[in-house]
């Protein structure tokens, strides 16, 4: 019997593995230092234990410690790598290129700057949800300075052509950063091969904790520098000041570890079960799968029922715990901005559903999830008068509506 | 050999019961806020009955309470934001305030956005209002920061006379309250603060969370962009066992303030006594008032001698910790900037002892003993 409901919106946020709480624990309790005491051993025993997080994080995404800045998050990691590039770089340009389907601490942070003097392009993307890439090289200017996109999407897990990108930002003399939240420890990322300049990632996206993440920033091929949004003491070279959560990190630090331990095995679990639940939904009538399937997350799927609205559905299959966008913009009950650059319209982009699976996901919650959604689905446009129309053979789009 | 720790000013060890109730959040409640599910809905109330708890004890209203990732971040906010917001053209702030207050003010001094006062100090390292009240006068709507207590030394400041002062010349009032936030009460209805900051490492909380305190009559804008949390304050998804810690810490510091305050006292009183009984030429930096002074924290002079920088080392190695300052310059060879500030003479050895709630007074007896034996032997 599944427990009920069944959590399928891993992108939003992962239960912590009990291997990361079990690594935190003696650093709340006996191990309580602060990291930068360095007269005595409290500190000393909390400052070995950051270095080696340091490492385990390091060694995750292929660079060297020196080159990992904690944060307190991907959002704040976004907001330091773009506002840092901005105003460290403001002799060379003040342009930046980004994408409309980036996560809103990208995007957010791009327009703020804007009133600071910036130039954002932001770039629509591919029906697939993929960059065209002869666009993003036609869109660099002289004044470029940075490009960020994203590395795999949250909403529909699209995962962009890494290493193409960074050739071109490469080529033109442009800094690349990454927001690498979903994929870091999901799918192998690693700075070198991807040529990545600047990366933000988070805990609690990989069954690590809340409240703690890091901006790789490359410190050699090109040497780069941002200017810190946050002063005081000067921790973390001095990009990145405030006493440092030893117990997150620790736990960071650790679901890394994990990740590169479980990476494989999840994925190829993970996407088979990703692939069960695809298949099967996708078979229902006028339901789409949205976004490139080649290019993907293993644990990520997102499908538009067509004639059924989306919050609606999500009331309807209570027993389970999925999303119909982002967590960060799914108070709102606007339809996806991430679908509708797409090329969604807003009644398909309202009836989509996003399924996040994760290592704690079973077959049998699979099973279920199926079953439910069918049941929901079917039920929905049992009670819709646009499905009965669509069933009688009206052709929906050419209906023309009466305003009201 | 237990150890024994006098350095809570740096940072805390939590209390069991916080950890208890963070644990369990962590094990089951794993869901994010921002997510209109059961899951996320779940923890959506954990939040916001955590800022219901803070925002009572300090007697204001949980609109004004916006979580952040620590002190740091929450000084950087108020002002940075404050100032840019507000058009200010001129900060005023004290030589001894916290690096993140101070190096932030400075940034902004560089970038040419502001012009940055001190306000004088008097011999003990107390803000001089008469001089403050002179820079209010003779500048444009000014934004002062003051820390409560002075981490290094503990000094207080009387934030109710600072606060009318403040008003008289309508500044805006931004007080770093790191150290005094659990260990003071803080009325919010009644001082005239526009934000006050916390961190709930030091007060037996987790690392990794603290909140800022906006008044109702302030609006700015957020410092860290992307995604509504935090009523679109503050973006980034929360470190909700964090909060949950906070707010515990809190609500047992406060049911267990008075209590606390005059047992830690008590430890200061007895240690400040011994010292003066046993060692001759000892003397303290910044006021022992304790009307003045902040009952956790005693910056112990020593008499200059070879030992001076061996003083903290020497402690370690028989199992004490404490400090030369604050921790969070402990790593630069830059003297005290705090000390340095009050004039304290440069030959002499300070080192910070901070205590808590775990403190006893065979403690301070075995510490006492141990500081006779290194400044004695060597004199």
């Amino acid at each position: 019997m599944v427990k009920l409901p069944i959590y399928l919106d891993n992108n939003a946020t992962t239960p912590m593995d009990p291997r990361v709480l079990e690594a935190m624990l003696p650093y709340f309790t006996e191990k309580f230092g602060n990291a930068a005491s360095r007269n005595h051993p409290f500190g000393w025993v909390a400052e070995e234990a950051v270095d080696y997080a340091r490492e385990q994080i390091a060694k995750l995404i292929g660079c060297t410690e020196k080159e990992v800045i904690i944060t307190s998050g991907a959002t704040e990691s976004n907001n330091l790598a773009i506002k840092g590039v901005f105003e460290m770089y403001a002799q060379k340009g003040n342009h930046i290129i980004t994408l409309t389907t980036e996560h809103k601490a990208v995007l957010d942070t791009c327009h703020h700057i804007e009133k600071q003097g910036a130039e954002v392009t932001y770039l629509d993307v591919q029906a697939d949800g993929m960059v065209d890439l002869a666009k993003l090289e036609a869109a660099i200017t002289p004044k470029t300075i940075l490009i960020s996109i994203m590395y795999g999407n949250n909403e529909i897990g699209v995962v962009q052509e890494v290493k193409k990108i960074s050739d071109i930002a490469r080529k033109h003399g442009v800094l690349f950063h990454t927001d690498a939240t979903q994929s870091v420890g999901k799918i192998p990322v690693n700075v070198e091969t991807d040529g990545i300049d600047l990366m933000s990632f988070s805990g609690h996206k990989m069954y690590g904790p809340k409240g703690v993440g890091a901006l790789y920033v490359r410190r050699k091929n090109p040497r780069v520098k941002v200017t810190a949004q946050m002063d005081g003491g000067g921790h973390e070279r001095g990009m990145r000041s405030g006493t440092l959560n030893v117990p997150g990190i620790v736990g960071f630090g650790k679901a890394c570890e994990i990740a590169m331990l479980d990476m494989e095995k999840d994925s190829i679990r993970l996407s088979a079960l990703r692939d069960k639940l695809e298949g099967a939904l996708s078979q229902m009538e006028e339901s789409y799968v949205n976004g490139n399937k080649e290019h993907r997350l293993p644990h990520t799927t997102n499908i538009s029922f067509k004639y059924v609205e989306g919050e609606g559905l999500m009331m309807a299959m209570k027993d389970l715990a999925v999303s119909s966008g982002s967590a960060c913009t799914s108070a709102s009950l606007e339809p996806s901005y991430v679908l509708k650059s797409l090329g969604l319209n807003d009644d398909l982009a309202h009836s989509s559903i996003r399924f996040g699976l994760g290592r704690f996901t079973t077959e049998e919650e699979v099973d279920y999830a199926i079953e439910c959604t069918r049941n929901a689905v079917n039920k929905l446009r049992e009670m819709s008068p646009l499905w009965e129309m669509f069933k009688d053979g009206i052709d929906m789009d050419s209906v023309e509506w009466a305003e009201h | 050999m237990n150890k024994i720790y006098l350095d809570n000013a740096a940072t805390t060890a939590i209390d069991k019961e916080v950890l208890e109730l963070m644990k369990n959040t962590m094990e089951f409640q794993f869901g994010n806020p921002s997510s209109i599910h059961s899951h996320g809905r779940e923890v959506r109330t954990i939040i916001e009955n955590a800022r219901k708890t803070v925002a009572k004890l300090l007697n204001t209203s949980p609109a004004e309470i916006f979580f952040t990732s620590g002190g740091t971040e929450a000084d950087n906010m108020a002002i940075n934001c404050a100032i840019n917001d507000y058009g200010i053209t001129h900060a005023i702030t004290s030589k001894i305030e916290h690096h993140a207050v101070i190096h932030t003010l400075e940034v902004l001094e560089k970038k040419g956005l502001i012009k940055l006062s001190y306000v004088n100090l008097d011999e003990k390292g107390h803000v001089d209002t008469k001089h403050l009240e002179e820079l209010l006068a003779n500048n444009e709507r000014s934004f002062v920061s003051l820390m409560h207590a002075n981490n290094e030394i503990g000094n207080l400041i009387d934030l109710e006379k600072v606060g009318d002062i403040c008003e008289k010349y309508n500044a805006i009032f931004h007080s770093d309250t790191v150290q005094t936030m659990g260990h003071y009460r803080h009325d919010l209805s009644k001082l005239k603060v526009h934000f006050i900051t916390c961190a709930a490492h030091k007060l037996h909380g987790p690392k990794g969370v603290g909140f800022l305190y906006i008044n109702h009559n302030i609006k700015i804008k957020p410092m860290i962009h992307g995604g509504a949390q935090e009523r679109n304050m503050r973006g980034g998804t929360e470190n909700v066992y964090g909060i949950v810690g906070l707010a515990k810490a809190l609500e047992i510091a406060y049911a267990e303030l008075d209590e606390h305050q005059n047992y830690i006292q008590g430890l200061k009183s007895y240690m400040t006594e011994q010292l003066l009984a046993n060692i001759p030429g000892i003397g303290f930096n910044g006021d022992l008032d304790s009307k003045h002074s902040l009952y956790t924290v005693l910056n112990v002079s020593f008499p200059a001698s070879e030992m001076g920088e061996m003083l903290l080392f020497s402690l370690d190695i028989s199992g004490i910790s404490a400090s030369g300052g604050s921790a969070c310059s402990s790593g630069s060879n830059v003297g005290s900037h705090v000390l340095t500030a009050i004039g304290s003479p440069s030959d002499r050895a300070a080192v910070r002892f901070s205590f808590c709630k775990y403190n006893t007074k065979e403690e301070i007896d075995i510490v006492v003993e141990k500081l006779k034996e290194l400044v004695l032997v060597k004199v």
